[in-house]
C-alpha cells in the first residue's frame, strides 16, 4: 500500500474536476442573462407610458412604482417607442430561449436537478436559517439544496407566466380567450408587472448568493466543471473538502 | 436526522452528483481558459451588438432590425385570424374615455359644414359624403375595451356605422385604407383586414352621447383591433390604397400594424 502511494509521482494533483453544469444549461443561462436585461429595461419604458403602480399600505403610498430617482438614471423617461421595438423582438427570444431550456431539462434528464422533492418545501427554510446563520447543520443536498430548488422552479413557471401575461396583453382581441384566462387585460397587465418585480428579486438574491459562494461556484456556471478531492470515486462516498489528501489504495480500487 | 428516508436520499444526491462526467485537473485548466476566453468573446460580442442595434440605420425613428422586429411580428399575427370578435362588455362597465391625443382635432370646426371626401387607388375623388349618408349605412352600438398603447385601456361604447358597409358602397380593389383628419396633421394607415372587421366602426357617438369635438366630432374611427394611435379622430378623407400609406405614429418610432 505504501509501495503503491510512493510510486505515484509526487507532483501529481489528487484531484479532478467533476461536471456541475452541463454545456446546454450554461450557454442558456448566460443567454438569457442579457435578454431579460433588455426585456426588464425596455419594459420600464413601456410601463413609464402609464405608470399606475405603487405600493400602498392602508390607502397610503409608500412606494410609487416608479420616483423619478429610478427613471432619470437609466434614462427611461419618454422612450416608450423605442421600449416597444425592443420589447417586442426581443421577447421572442426571452420565449424561444426559455422553451429551448424547458425542452432541454425535460429531455436530458436535467429536471432532475431542479425538480423540487416533497421534502424541498420543508428543507428550504432549513437551508435559509442555515445561509442566516441561525442553523448549525445544512440539509443533505444534490446539486442544488431545497432553497435552490424551489426557485429555480418558480422562475421558470414565472418566465412561463411573464410571456403568457405579455402575450395576452400584445394581442387581446386574437388571444381573448388567454387574456381572459388572466381575468382580463388590466389584471394581466398587473400580473405582467409583478412577475417583473418578482425576476428583479430572484436577480438580486441570486448574484448575491452567486457572490456569498464564491469563485469556484461562479466559475463553474462558466467552464461546467467543479474541481472535486476524489480521482476516483467509491459508493456511498459524499462529497467533501480535500486539500492535501495522499489517494489511498483502497480508495483507487474502490 | 430523523426522516428515516432522509440518509437514503443523500445517497441519492450523491450519485446523481457522481453521475456526471469527470476530467483530469489538467484538462480541466485547459479547457476552463478556453471557457473563460469564451465567456469573454461572448460578452464582448453582446455589448458590441447591443450598441451597434442601436446605432442602426433609423427607418421611421427605429433602428431598422427593430422594425424589422415589428414586420416580423406583423407577419406572425397578421396570419392568425383577425376575424375573432374582440369581448364585449355591459353597457354598465362603460366609463369615461380620457381626451389623450389633440393632434388635428385642436381647432374647432363647423360641424355642418363638415364632408367626407373617398379617394381611389389613383387618388381620384369615389365620393364626397355628408353625415346623414353615413348615418344612413346603418347604427350598430358595440360596447369593448379600448386600448392605449401607453398601457392604459377604458371599457367604451361606440355607435357608428360598420365600416366594412361603407368600404362595399365602393367597388375598389385595395390593401389598405388611409384616414387623415381635414388638416391632414394626423394621418393614419389601416391594412384591409382591420379595416373591414367586423367590428370596426365610423363612429359618431360615445357611450351614446355624439361625439365631442376633441373625440373626434362629427365621425371618427373606432377598432378594437388596434390601439387608440390608429383610431383617427375627425376623419376627413379615407384613400382606398394598394401601398401602405404614411402614419403619423409609425413614422414616430411605433409599430405600422399596431394590431391587438
Amino acid at each position: 500500500m505504501t509501495n503503491a502511494v510512493l510510486a505515484e509521482p509526487a507532483t501529481e494533483d489528487p484531484r479532478i474536476a467533476r461536471e456541475h453544469h452541463p454545456r446546454a444549461i450554461r450557454w442558456m443561462h448566460w443567454i438569457n442573462f442579457p435578454i431579460l436585461m433588455v426585456m426588464i429595461w425596455s419594459g420600464l419604458r413601456i410601463y413609464w407610458a402609464n405608470d399606475v403602480y405603487a405600493l400602498t399600505i392602508a390607502g397610503r403610498t409608500i412606494f410609487p412604482f416608479f420616483p423619478e430617482s429610478v427613471y432619470e438614471p437609466l434614462n427611461l423617461n419618454s422612450k416608450l417607442a423605442k421600449g416597444l421595438a425592443f420589447h417586442f423582438t426581443f421577447g421572442w427570444f426571452f420565449t424561444l430561449n426559455g422553451i429551448a431550456y424547458v425542452l432541454y431539462l425535460a429531455t436530458s434528464g436535467q429536471w432532475r436537478h431542479l425538480v423540487p422533492d416533497r421534502f424541498a418545501l420543508k428543507e428550504s427554510t432549513a437551508v435559509v436559517l442555515h445561509d442566516l446563520h441561525l442553523r448549525g447543520e445544512a440539509p443533505a443536498q444534490g446539486r442544488y439544496n431545497a432553497a435552490q430548488r424551489l426557485s429555480y422552479s418558480i422562475i421558470v413557471v414565472l418566465g412561463g407566466v411573464v410571456v403568457a401575461t405579455g402575450l395576452a396583453m400584445f394581442k387581446p382581441a386574437q388571444l381573448h380567450l388567454l387574456t381572459s384566462l388572466f381575468g382580463g387585460y388590466e389584471t394581466a397587465r398587473a400580473i405582467h408587472f409583478g412577475t417583473t418585480l418578482a425576476f428583479m428579486a430572484f436577480f438580486g438574491v441570486h448574484v448575491a448568493q452567486v457572490i456569498k459562494s464564491g469563485w469556484s461556484n461562479f466559475a463553474s456556471m462558466v467552464t461546467g466543471y467543479k474541481v472535486t478531492g476524489h480521482k476516483v470515486t467509491g459508493h456511498k462516498v459524499t462529497e467533501h473538502k480535500v486539500t492535501e489528501h495522499k489517494v489511498t489504495a483502497s480508495e483507487e480500487r474502490g | 436526522m430523523t426522516d428515516p428516508s432522509s440518509h437514503e436520499r443523500a445517497e441519492r444526491f450523491a450519485e446523481q452528483i457522481e453521475a456526471g462526467p469527470t476530467r483530469s485537473i489538467e484538462e480541466h485548466r485547459r479547457a476552463s481558459r478556453r471557457s473563460f476566453m469564451t465567456g469573454g468573446v461572448a460578452t464582448v460580442a453582446a455589448i458590441a451588438g447591443f450598441r451597434h442595434l442601436q446605432n442602426r440605420p433609423q427607418i421611421d425613428n427605429a433602428p431598422d432590425l427593430l422594425r424589422k422586429g415589428y414586420e416580423f411580428n406583423e407577419g406572425v399575427w397578421r396570419r392568425l385570424s383577425t376575424a375573432t370578435h374582440s369581448p364585449t362588455f355591459d353597457a354598465s362597465e362603460r366609463g369615461e374615455l380620457r381626451v389623450n391625443g389633440r393632434i388635428g382635432v385642436r381647432d374647432e370646426i363647423d360641424l355642418d359644414a363638415w364632408t367626407l371626401t373617398v379617394l381611389g387607388p389613383d387618388g381620384e375623388q369615389l365620393d364626397e359624403l355628408r353625415i346623414d349618408d353615413v348615418r344612413a349605412l346603418g347604427e350598430h352600438t358595440i360596447v369593448w375595451e379600448h386600448k392605449c398603447i401607453e398601457g392604459w385601456s377604458q371599457i367604451v361604447g361606440w355607435t357608428g356605422a360598420k365600416f366594412a358597409d361603407f368600404a362595399a358602397r365602393y367597388d375598389v380593389d385595395h390593401e389598405y385604407v388611409a384616414l387623415a383628419t381635414p388638416d391632414r396633421r394626423y394621418y393614419v394607415g389601416l391594412d384591409k383586414a382591420a379595416a373591414l372587421h367586423d367590428q370596426t366602426l365610423l363612429a359618431w357617438a360615445l357611450n351614446d352621447e355624439p361625439l365631442t369635438q376633441l373625440h373626434g366630432a362629427p365621425l371618427r374611427l373606432a377598432t378594437p383591433v388596434k390601439y387608440g394611435i390608429k383610431q383617427l379622430k375627425r376623419i376627413g378623407t379615407i384613400a382606398f390604397t394598394n401601398e401602405p400609406p404614411p402614419d403619423y405614429w409609425a413614422e414616430r418610432g411605433y409599430s405600422y400594424y399596431s394590431g391587438l
